[in-house]
């Protein structure tokens, strides 16, 4: 543990082992530790968000200890969270960084903007296949209208 | 081809598409025959289309299928809450094929995902009706002799016309030119045209008919609604230009055809219908034989 003179450092304690996901954009904080199911699980989280960042803003730092995420999983936040980057923690140390990448299809986190779609109406499970990468547009598996960027919520 | 439904025409791969048009030829020929004996089909119209339930009661009952079901949503549960999840859970214990039309896009799509039989989708709101294109392709193959590179005039309501979507992302698959005709509210949207681009296939725009009629193997014509036009002068304004009559065919190719997904209003003047170009009480007789084979497809029995 050095540097802890430094205060960015004091902000958030550093994990021994785990997984810490950097540059969220503070604002979808909260919608990235939904996605992530990290409201339900029993690992030690310490997040901090409304942080300065040279290059984003204000961001926001989740550090969940003794958690690893699949590809699978993590991409799910690429849609609120698309320059987030991961760093893998063992023994205090960086031992691998990842960022995330938009996947092929998106299941039960993106709201289709079509207010006639059978998914606004009835429990059904959300489902788009990723007809462009950058900007983000979504086709969906029901009624096959795209939902861009700019209209898109999430569940 | 096994057990499965038909909600969107992307599920059918070329091959399957000729297959069953070629099945529509066979029951042209021989309509009446006992396939479905002791089968029950469902036709599930949570809106109203009296044309597209007959045609598809007419083809169940040519196979010797029987029909149960309901013709519009206040007469059954549905009016009292029930979800269609719940609907379609319940009714396909009683039936091998469910028939739906339903005003909710994807409705169709979902239900296939949960009914234990194949679903046919009869119309799920704006998004697709499947057996209408494929009825459409059946009469162009018919009366063309081949789907290939022919130059189609689609005329009206190119805007919000399901059909019309449909069929041009279908025949796109053959080499087809394309002409639009339509007033500037009504227009083809960008995304088919876009699509049209990315596969280097040509269309033209315009919104005078008699420009691009003479090119036409097929004209396919749409009622252009009143209720479409923010602004009712307008519609006063082309609600005329978007009307074919029969002096408007005289330099017309020989062998092009008049289609219309009918109902008709005003946009075809009943001087075209003895015409022998004029298509569309036949292409709505081809609908029955479509859907014979359609049915016959997704049952595995054909």
């Amino acid at each position: 543990m050095k540097n802890l003179t430094d205060p960015k450092q004091l902000l958030v304690s550093a994990i021994e082992s785990g997984t810490v996901i950097d540059h969220i954009p503070a604002s979808t904080l909260f919608k990235v530790i939904k996605i992530l199911g990290l409201d339900r699980i029993r690992n030690q989280i310490t997040f901090g968000t409304n942080l300065d960042s040279k290059t984003d803003g204000k961001k926001a730092i989740i550090k969940i200890a003794g958690k690893f995420f699949e590809d699978d999983d993590i991409n799910r936040i690429a849609l609120v969270a698309p320059n987030a980057k991961l760093n893998i923690i063992r023994d205090y140390q960086v031992i691998e960084k990842r960022v995330v990448a938009v996947p092929d299809t998106i299941t039960a986190i993106a709201k289709c903007m079509n207010p006639k779609c059978i998914t606004n109406f009835e429990k059904v499970t959300t489902r788009f296949r990723v007809v462009s990468k950058k900007p983000v547009a979504l086709k969906c598996h029901y009624c096959e209208k795209i939902t861009d960027q700019e209209r898109m919520e999430i569940i | 081809m096994k057990t499965r439904s038909l909600v969107s025409i992307d599920d059918l791969t070329t091959g399957e598409i000729m297959k069953i048009l070629k099945l529509a030829a066979e029951f042209e020929k021989d309509p009446v025959q006992e396939i479905l004996h002791g089968k029950v089909v469902a036709t599930l119209f949570f809106e109203p289309s009296t044309r597209t339930r007959l045609s598809f009661e007419s083809a169940v009952s040519k196979l010797g299928g029987k029909i149960i079901g309901f013709t519009d949503s206040s007469t059954s549960s549905v009016s009292k809450g029930e979800t269609l999840n719940d609907t379609i859970r319940t009714v396909n214990n009683y039936v091998d094929m469910i028939i739906m039309r339903h005003p909710i896009e994807g409705s169709a799509r979902y239900a296939s995902e949960i009914s234990t039989v194949p679903v046919i989708n009869a119309g799920d709101g704006a998004n697709q009706h499947p057996t209408q294109t494929l009825l459409d392709l059946y009469s162009i193959l018919k009366t063309q002799g081949s789907l290939d590179n022919l130059n189609i005039c689609m005329v009206g309501d190119l805007k919000y016309g399901r059909t019309v979507h449909s069929l041009l992302m279908a025949m796109s698959r053959w080499h087809t030119s394309f002409n639009f005709v339509a007033p500037d509210e009504l227009k083809m949207p960008d995304e088919y045209k876009l699509y049209l681009d990315n596969l280097g296939l040509k269309y033209n725009e315009t919104a005078d008919l008699q420009d691009v009629i003479n090119q036409a193997d097929i004209i396919y014509m749409t009622r252009v609604q009143k209720e479409r036009f923010s602004d009712p002068i307008e519609y006063e304004k082309v609600k005329n230009a978007y009307v074919l009559h029969d002096h408007m065919l005289s330099g017309t190719n020989p062998g092009m055809k008049i289609l219309h997904p009918l109902p008709r209003v005003n946009e075809i003047n009943p001087d075209v219908d003895s015409n022998t170009k004029a298509y569309y009480f036949e292409q709505a007789l081809n609908g029955v034989y479509t859907r014979q084979a359609i049915i016959c497809t997704l049952l595995g029995l054909k």
